[in-house]
């Protein structure tokens, strides 16, 4: 099902969002991303992005106190759902699972 | 704080906010802000600009498009009746706003719905025909001497039609009718007195006349065949079986062919009989008369033309025939034109030779003109009032806001007060226009001849749609004042905002209506005083107390026997026409040194007593001599004017100079003074007139009556009439009666003026007074310290009615030199003798409507300036 799966930006979105705990909106997003990343994170991708996992319920949101800096407009907080957080962990399962297979030599020598 | 120069594009944003999903919408607006700041820091205002508006285009995504509001409209729907009870309670809960509103509306309404009834009776004119869209009337113009008539006429000549008749191959019928079928009609022992004309079978080919009995072929194809309609046979022959039946018309015997279903009212001919054209063939001197290619006077031709011809082919073989034709007559030319049949009762209105009445078409344009003034004006204060009442509905705005109406619902819920209020006025409206419906017939004959005005359900049903549409721009306006509110900053504030009085707009729209109201009385105060000054113009002679009586076939001497007993007849004379009421007969007369230079004069036929019943002054001569009726013509007498035509010094010089009238050799016995021969506001009253003397083609008695009752007396000749004559009703009138009905067209504009000045006067009125009564009522607080502080009545009265006394100024300002050039440069110059324009009539209008003004201003701020401001004070 498309709801179990997640695609690679998408993961890191979430996990970014998990870490920003509670500054999580679009803007702070963005930046958190090309921080950490080191690649340009396309305001209107993330935008895609944050609407496609609020669909599929991995995250929820609520708006905030308006500012200035937004020329009055509130900012949309974003959290990880519980079923955010399963997906996120299934992520890392498959993954860590991936890596304990991989024996130690293999990759020393490439 | 940011600057207006570091704000994103206004229009990106306003694109933005159009496409995007409202619950987005917020979010999105606040990204976009943020990193254009950031930009506009980093990399300058227009990269930032530019890279707002690039992503604002980015975001046009599936997901973040608005989806079209079904939803929204289906609620705007269920919402209609909340609308309507929430609008019900506000129209109840200001009574004076209200009626007043709905007073103006359903005055002008009426006006409206006159020009509405009026346009449908005259657009279901000839509708009855089924081949009304190809049929088209002949026009012909006379040319004499290059001096071109200015219009067309509605005949043409006999001849024409003939020529027409062959040549024109595409014809699919023609229809000729010749005037002069009418008079009395003798079945048996029974005369009746009929209307109608000559006509040829194509008559029923081409129209939609219903012949109930005998053949549409042949029915007027042999001469002295007649057709009846069915009323008048039923006059004539009662229930008797008519068809086959003969008939006696100027001693000819006629038989009856066929019976016609009655002419339909909304039809430009009426008729009650027709012969057919065939007779006229029978007798010589007709026939020789009906071929002169310039007798364009008496024929009225139509030609069916199937859909698709080419006009400009037709028009071009007229043109032949007019070239060839105008060899047989000397220095005149005649052109002729088509003239579709629905032009007829609403086209140009300056055809000369109608067959009917007709009304044109700048009748209309003026009376549509007006009547969107009219309306215009209460429209306005409907606007005016509903915007001035904002202070108290703004709140109301605001609260819906709140709780989440839309900018479209509060537009709705305001259209559709409008509409309620227009609804309402209508209603009033129609009940008013059925009141009126019987004057506005009455203004004129001619209008009774063509108007109905029945309220059939066609026409409610336009009127009901005129209402909504009369609602929808009424409420337009208010209705994006009041949608346009901010709902916080109304309800922060105690006050509405400043920018919410729109003052400058209120007063131009009050000024509006008072400049209309002043030019209309204005126009109907002058219009009546030229109105007065043509009817009781000095013709020349004297007028009074003549009646007029037509003689219609009678032996004049018998009615002059029974006349002359009767003690109020001081005086009676004969003649063939009435002068100075519009008509005009004219004959070529040459002197006789010169019978190269002939010239059309205009003449009468009167009798030995004519000149002194009407006081003429003779300058020189004498008077006719009485002469027996076999007598060979042999003397006239002559105006003032012949003699400067043929250059005679004096009156006494022009006696025994001899005149060839009509190929008469007639010798000058007298010379007369000028006088008016055709209407007292004729351009041209130097005319050479004539006098001549008959015996026998004198067909009017000039019946001057000296009496206090000269309703009975007129009675009494009455009774004297239908003892000679019981066939013909008695057809007398008034010398100064005939001379206002002369001038009826005037009345009717001076009388339609007056009811416009009336309503507009009427409407500027209510508009002031709801005005007047908000501002007062708005500053009674204000008033009320003033007070305390020690002002005086007088002075608060001046204070608060200076505004609108500057507005009526301003209005006046506007509307006096406006009228005065209308009178001046437009219509003074086409109306010969008129009366000069003084300051008096000029002033009298407005100081009316001032003066109603003023009372209405002073006594609504009158009852504000003497309230007590104590219980103001303490009851706010």
């Amino acid at each position: 099902m498309k709801g179990t799966n997640l695609g690679e930006f998408e993961e890191l979105v979430l996990l970014t969002i998990a870490a920003l705990v509670n500054d999580a909106y679009s803007v702070a997003i963005c930046d958190e991303l090309e921080k950490n990343t080191g690649r340009a994170a396309k305001l209107g991708v993330v935008h895609a992005v944050l609407n496609r996992l609020e669909e599929k319920g991995l995250v929820k949101s609520k708006l905030g106190e308006a500012t200035n800096t937004r020329g009055g407009k509130r900012k949309r907080y974003y959290a990880v759902t519980s079923a955010g957080k399963a997906a996120l962990l299934k992520a890392k399962e498959v993954r860590d699972n991936l890596w304990s297979m991989i024996p130690g030599m293999a990759l020393k020598n490439i | 704080m940011i600057n207006q120069k570091n704000k994103p594009p206004r229009l990106a944003e306003k694109f933005l906010s159009w496409y995007c999903k409202p619950e987005l919408l917020e979010d999105l607006q606040g990204d976009l802000y943020e990193y254009f700041q950031r930009n506009v820091k980093t990399r300058g205002v227009v990269r930032a600009k530019l890279i707002y508006i690039i992503d604002v285009i980015k975001f046009m995504r599936l997901y973040t498009l608005r989806k079209p509001e079904f939803v929204n409209t289906l609620m705007n729907w269920i919402m209609l009746s909340s609308y309507v009870k929430t609008s019900a309670r506000s129209i109840r809960r200001s009574p004076l706003f209200s009626s007043i509103n709905i007073i103006g509306l359903a005055i002008s309404m009426t006006v409206g719905l006159v020009m509405i009834a009026v346009l449908t009776d005259i657009s279901s004119f000839d509708t009855f025909h089924t081949n009304r869209k190809e049929i088209y009337r002949v026009i012909s113009r006379y040319d004499y001497q290059g001096n071109q008539d200015n219009n067309y006429m509605a005949t043409t000549s006999l001849r024409a039609a003939k020529l027409i008749e062959e040549s024109v191959a595409a014809t699919n019928g023609i229809a000729i009718l010749r005037r002069d079928f009418e008079g009395d009609f003798t079945a048996g022992t029974k005369t009746i007195p009929l209307q109608g004309y000559q006509t040829n079978p194509g008559l029923f080919q081409l129209f939609s006349f219903r012949l109930l009995k005998g053949n549409p072929v042949t029915a007027l194809k042999e001469p002295f065949s007649l057709v009846f309609t069915e009323s008048a046979a039923t006059k004539l022959f009662g229930d008797d079986e008519p068809v086959g039946k003969v008939v006696k018309f100027r001693n000819r015997d006629y038989t009856v062919t066929g019976i016609l279903e009655d002419v339909p009212h909304f039809s430009h001919m009426r008729f009650e009989v027709l012969g057919s054209l065939s007779t006229r063939e029978t007798n010589k001197e007709q026939l020789k008369e009906d071929s002169k290619w310039d007798n364009i006077w008496n024929a009225w031709v139509y030609l069916r033309l199937p859909p698709g011809t080419d006009l400009q082919t037709i028009t071009t073989t007229f043109d032949r025939i007019s070239a060839k034709e105008d060899s047989t007559v000397k220095e005149t030319h005649i052109e002729l034109d088509l003239q579709p049949l629905g032009e007829i009762m609403a086209g140009t209105d300056d055809l000369g030779n109608q067959i009917g009445p007709v009304i044109g078409n700048l009748t209309l344009w003026i009376f549509g003109g007006l009547t969107f003034v009219v309306l215009l004006s209460a429209g306005f204060n409907y606007t005016n009032l509903s915007i001035a009442r904002s202070l108290r509905r703004t709140r109301e705005v605001g609260i819906r806001k709140v709780i989440g109406a839309m900018k479209s619902h509060v537009m709705s819920q305001f259209i559709v007060e409008a509409v309620l209020i227009a609804l309402i006025a209508v209603g009033f409206a129609i009940v008013l226009f059925l009141l009126v419906k019987p004057l506005f017939i009455g203004i004129e004959p001619e209008i009774q001849q063509i108007f109905k005005l029945e309220l059939t359900p066609v026409l409610l049903l336009y009127f009901i749609g005129f209402a909504l549409l009369i609602g929808l721009s009424a409420g337009f306006f208010p209705a994006l004042f009041f949608s346009s509110i901010n709902a916080i900053e109304v309800l922060k504030r105690w006050y509405p905002v400043k920018g919410l009085g729109k003052l400058t707009l209120r007063k131009a729209l009050i000024v509006f209506q008072y400049t209309i109201s002043i030019i209309f009385i204005t126009c109907t105060v002058i219009g009546y005083k030229q109105y007065k000054n043509y009817v009781g113009f000095d013709l020349g002679f004297k007028t009074e107390n003549v009646l007029n009586i037509s003689l219609q076939g009678n032996k004049a001497e018998l009615l002059k026997k029974g006349l002359s007993e009767l003690p109020e007849v001081t005086g009676i004379s004969q003649s063939a026409m009435v002068t100075s009421i519009g008509n005009f007969w004219g004959t070529p007369v040459k002197h006789i040194s010169n019978l190269q230079d002939s010239s059309w004069m205009a003449y009468n036929y009167i009798d030995e007593h004519y000149l002194d019943l009407h006081h003429h002054k003779l300058l020189a001569g004498r008077n006719f001599n009485p002469l027996p009726d076999s007598a060979t013509e042999s003397e006239v007498l002559v105006n003032e004017q012949i003699l400067k035509k043929y250059n005679i010094p004096n009156p006494i010089q022009a006696l025994d100079e001899t005149l060839v009238v009509n190929g008469k050799e007639l010798r000058i016995v007298g010379v007369l003074e000028n006088f008016v021969y055709g209407r007292s506001n004729d351009a041209n009253q130097k005319k050479e007139i004539l006098f001549r003397y008959s015996k026998t083609n004198v067909h009017i008695l000039n019946v001057r009556i000296e009496s206090t009752d000269l309703i009975g007396t007129v009675a009494k000749i009455e009774q004297l009439w239908k003892e000679l004559d019981p066939v013909h009703p008695f057809e007398a009138k008034f010398y100064n009666e005939q001379i206002e009905e002369a001038f009826s067209g005037l009345r009717a504009s001076v009388n339609v003026a007056a009811v416009l000045a009336v309503l507009a006067i009427g409407i500027a009125s209510l508009g002031l007074l709801g005005m007047v009564v908000f501002t007062t009522e708005t500053r009674l607080k204000e008033i009320s310290i003033r007070k305390v502080l020690g002002a005086k009545e007088v002075l608060l009265l001046f204070l608060m009615s200076k505004n609108f006394i500057l507005m009526l100024a301003i209005a006046a300002a506007i509307a006096l030199p406006l009228t005065y050039l209308l009178f001046e440069q437009v219509a003074f110059p086409q109306m010969a003798n008129h009366a000069p324009l003084g300051i008096i009539d000029m002033l009298v209008g407005v100081s009316c409507i001032i003066l109603i003004a003023l009372i209405l201003i002073a006594t609504q701020s009158w009852k504000v300036a003497r309230a007590n401001p104590s219980q103001v004070l303490k009851s706010e």
